[in-house]
């Protein structure tokens, strides 16, 4: 097979946005195409040079607030709008969320002009920062029959949802996007979107192959039997940790 | 000399710190300077009045250097230092409340607490070494952290801060010191040092890839802020440490006894800092290099009746010193994720584990399971097993059975021996057990 055949799965910027290890997003959605026999090229894409636009995949991950604008400015030129237009699917996760929306705050708070993939809009929080362990449920109808979904946020933005996109999910333990509806991430089309961290494709495969299938259809399933002992594990302690604040409260 | 206040609190410290000992709960260190800073919330202050100090501050390499920065000024005279890590006021109050008239100080401070402990102490020297991921949940973003110093450092007026030209993050933040000594320290992470933290622009690299202790190659930021790598005064070439001035260069030996570039360049930051001490450059390089154990990095400890090699990784950074030292064959590494380690593990997939493929890793402490989901992805073969000491003795057994035929002799084999890579309590968890399963050796 020709790379041209091969699926492409796409990093944009890990070195803007990989400050939380979102960068194995990229890396599991290229193995778990591998494991399953499908020729998959993984592009590392670095700031300072043009995104490729020819590929099927694109992940954003995680950054700070500086990088997050300078990633921003990058993309202006269109070359991710492009790609999605075009029928690529993107997971972007938490500056990467909110860069892909309307508009997002930048270092100094003031707004930056986001990408426009999805209506949505990011400012900065009055409140504490939100960092912890985040479980929510799938709602998006992209996402149906998914088992929960778990992860950890660290941000200090507030991200509300406009009328042109889904929730991903409505949040049972955490703060999500914080906008005060009780959601967390946005689905609109084939762009995924979400504060999630840990990768949120290393904590929950099912999301991992949802987007896959958004673009390859129905995928064979694959021993997931480490990923389900530490959904397991995670969404124990989550729950132990809820009892432990309902306990506390007077 | 302290107030009666601060005597009385530092008393009423280390009473509480002895009662902790002999109940077996720690050293006391962080308990008993809780107790002294709650009754006098000046201790650090006062405690530290006529006790010149030198702090010693970065994601990585605190402890070690820090070590190494006694040793230097022991040389000249009595030094206290916070041993064990407990490097917040606590732990400081503590180390500081058991020193000796005129007794030098060379202390380890958390990253966060550099402004505070810096305001109250007003350190003769302070040793910035690196910034980078780690602890994320606390620390929540690195250029935070580097703002932060730089706002605090550009006050200190009567301290030389010391600081690493190859990170950006402490360039940029040591920029504004009123006097300041630039060392070539290297920078074994470029990924959290490529948004330019003066501007948005981006930082670019020549010869991108050099690893701590190698002396790092130009960067500069490229939107034009005027950003760039500090001419560093002091570097390390070959052997030697090589120190630069407008009258030309001198040269003083450095042989160095703890293992790794990152460590020969921790010692170059301590002999330097020390320098600024009153230390001759000559004696610290000297004594810095004939430290050979710190705080049991890299010390072998028996486990349930197996040999480890301990060795301490707990961010991106670190392990990127940690795999050229590895022996080859199988390994253990343990995973934590308490308070001090960082709640978030998600910066295993920072680590290029791949790189230990064609090994057998026993993945194990409270996070094994991350662990393993990580090295599945990587392609490594492992084994799970959340036990630290089942683990250790596991992997020790897979070692020998794998070195079996042509090896060492049967007698020789169980003193062999095995790799342990841990993170922060993790780590600790291990020394414990293996003082419990016979102590270590060095």
């Amino acid at each position: 097979m020709t790379a041209e055949s091969a699926v492409r799965v796409v990093v944009v910027h890990p070195d803007l946005l990989g400050t939380y290890g979102d960068g194995g997003n990229g890396m599991i959605l290229a193995r778990r195409l591998a494991w399953r026999g499908i020729d998959v090229e993984l592009v590392q894409s670095p700031s300072g040079s043009p995104v490729p636009e020819a590929a099927d995949f694109y992940c954003l991950g995680g950054g700070e607030d500086g990088p997050e604008a300078r990633s921003a400015v990058e993309l202006a030129g269109g070359a991710l709008n492009r790609a999605v237009e075009a029928g690529a699917a993107v997971l972007a996760v938490c500056a990467g969320f909110q860069l892909v929306g309307h508009s997002f705050a930048g270092a100094d708070g003031s707004p930056r002009p986001g990408l426009g993939l999805i209506d949505v809009t990011t400012a900065k929080g009055d409140g504490p920062r939100a960092v912890g362990e985040l479980v929510a449920e799938p709602v998006a109808s992209a996402l149906a029959g998914l088992p929960t979904l778990t992860g950890y946020e660290n941000h200090g933005a507030v991200t509300a949802l406009g009328p042109g996109v889904e929730p991903m999910a409505r949040v049972r333990s955490g703060v999500g996007n914080g906008a005060g509806d009780g959601t967390e991430g946005a689905v609109s089309g084939r762009v995924f979107a979400t504060y999630l961290h840990g990768p949120v494709l290393a904590r929950n495969p099912a999301l991992a192959d949802a987007l896959l299938g958004s673009v390859l259809g129905p995928l064979a399933p694959l021993d997931d039997s480490e990923a389900d002992e530490l959904r397991r594990e995670r969404l124990a302690a989550t729950a132990r940790l809820r009892r432990w604040h309902r306990r506390r409260r007077p | 000399m302290s107030g009666l206040r601060t005597r009385l609190a530092s008393r009423a410290g280390a009473g509480v710190a002895a009662l902790s000992r002999s109940v077996g709960a720690g050293d006391g260190s962080v308990i008993g300077g809780r107790v002294s800073l709650a009754l006098d919330p000046g201790a650090l202050a006062s405690l530290g009045r006529g006790h010149p100090a030198g702090l010693v501050s970065g994601t990585n390499g605190k402890t070690t250097t820090t070590r190494l920065l006694a040793a230097a000024l022991e040389t000249a005279g009595p030094v206290v230092t916070n041993l064990g890590g407990a490097n917040l006021p606590p732990g400081l109050v503590t180390a500081l409340a058991r020193a000796g008239p005129g007794a030098m100080a060379a202390l380890e401070v958390d990253e966060a607490y550099v402004p505070r402990v810096a305001q109250a102490l007003s350190p003769r020297a302070l040793c910035l070494l690196n910034l980078s991921r780690d602890q994320l949940d606390r620390i929540n973003e690195v250029r935070m952290l580097a703002g932060r110093w730089r706002s605090a450092v550009a006050a200190m007026a009567s301290t030389t801060v010391v600081a690493n030209a190859d990170d950006p993050m402490v360039a940029w933040a040591a920029g504004t010191a009123p006097q300041v000594v630039w060392v070539a320290g290297g920078l074994a992470w470029h990924l959290d040092a490529t948004g330019c933290p003066a501007c948005e622009g981006v930082i670019a690299f020549a010869g991108a890839g050099a690893g701590a202790g190698s002396a790092g190659g130009e960067w500069s930021c490229t939107a034009g802020c005027g950003l760039r790598r500090p001419r560093p005064e002091v570097l390390l070439d070959g052997a030697d440490l090589v120190r630069r001035s407008e009258d030309g260069e001198e040269r003083f030996a450095l042989s160095v006894c703890l293992p790794g570039a990152h460590n020969r360049a921790n010692a170059m930051m301590a002999a330097v800092t020390a320098a600024q001490m009153g230390v001759s450059l000559a004696e610290a390089a000297r004594a810095v290099g004939a430290v050979g154990e710190v705080a049991g990095r890299y010390g072998v400890v028996r486990v349930e009746g197996a040999a480890a090699r301990l060795i301490l990784a707990k961010n991106p950074a670190g392990w990127m010193t940690v795999f050229d030292l590895l022996a080859p064959g199988p390994l253990a590494v343990a995973i934590n994720a308490r308070v001090a380690d960082g709640r978030d593990p998600s910066w295993l997939w920072d680590v290029p584990f791949e790189r230990l493929a064609g090994r057998t890793v026993v993945a194990t402490g409270e996070r094994c399971r991350d662990l393993a989901v990580r090295l599945r992805y990587a392609g490594v073969d492992h084994v799970t097993e959340a036990d630290l000491g089942r683990a250790v003795t596991l992997a020790h057994r897979l070692r020998l059975s794998q070195d079996g035929a042509g090896g060492p002799t049967a007698a020789e084999l169980p003193d062999r021996p095995v790799d342990v890579v841990a993170n922060y309590t993790s780590f600790q968890a291990l020394r414990r057990l293996g003082r419990r399963g016979g102590g270590e050796r060095g």
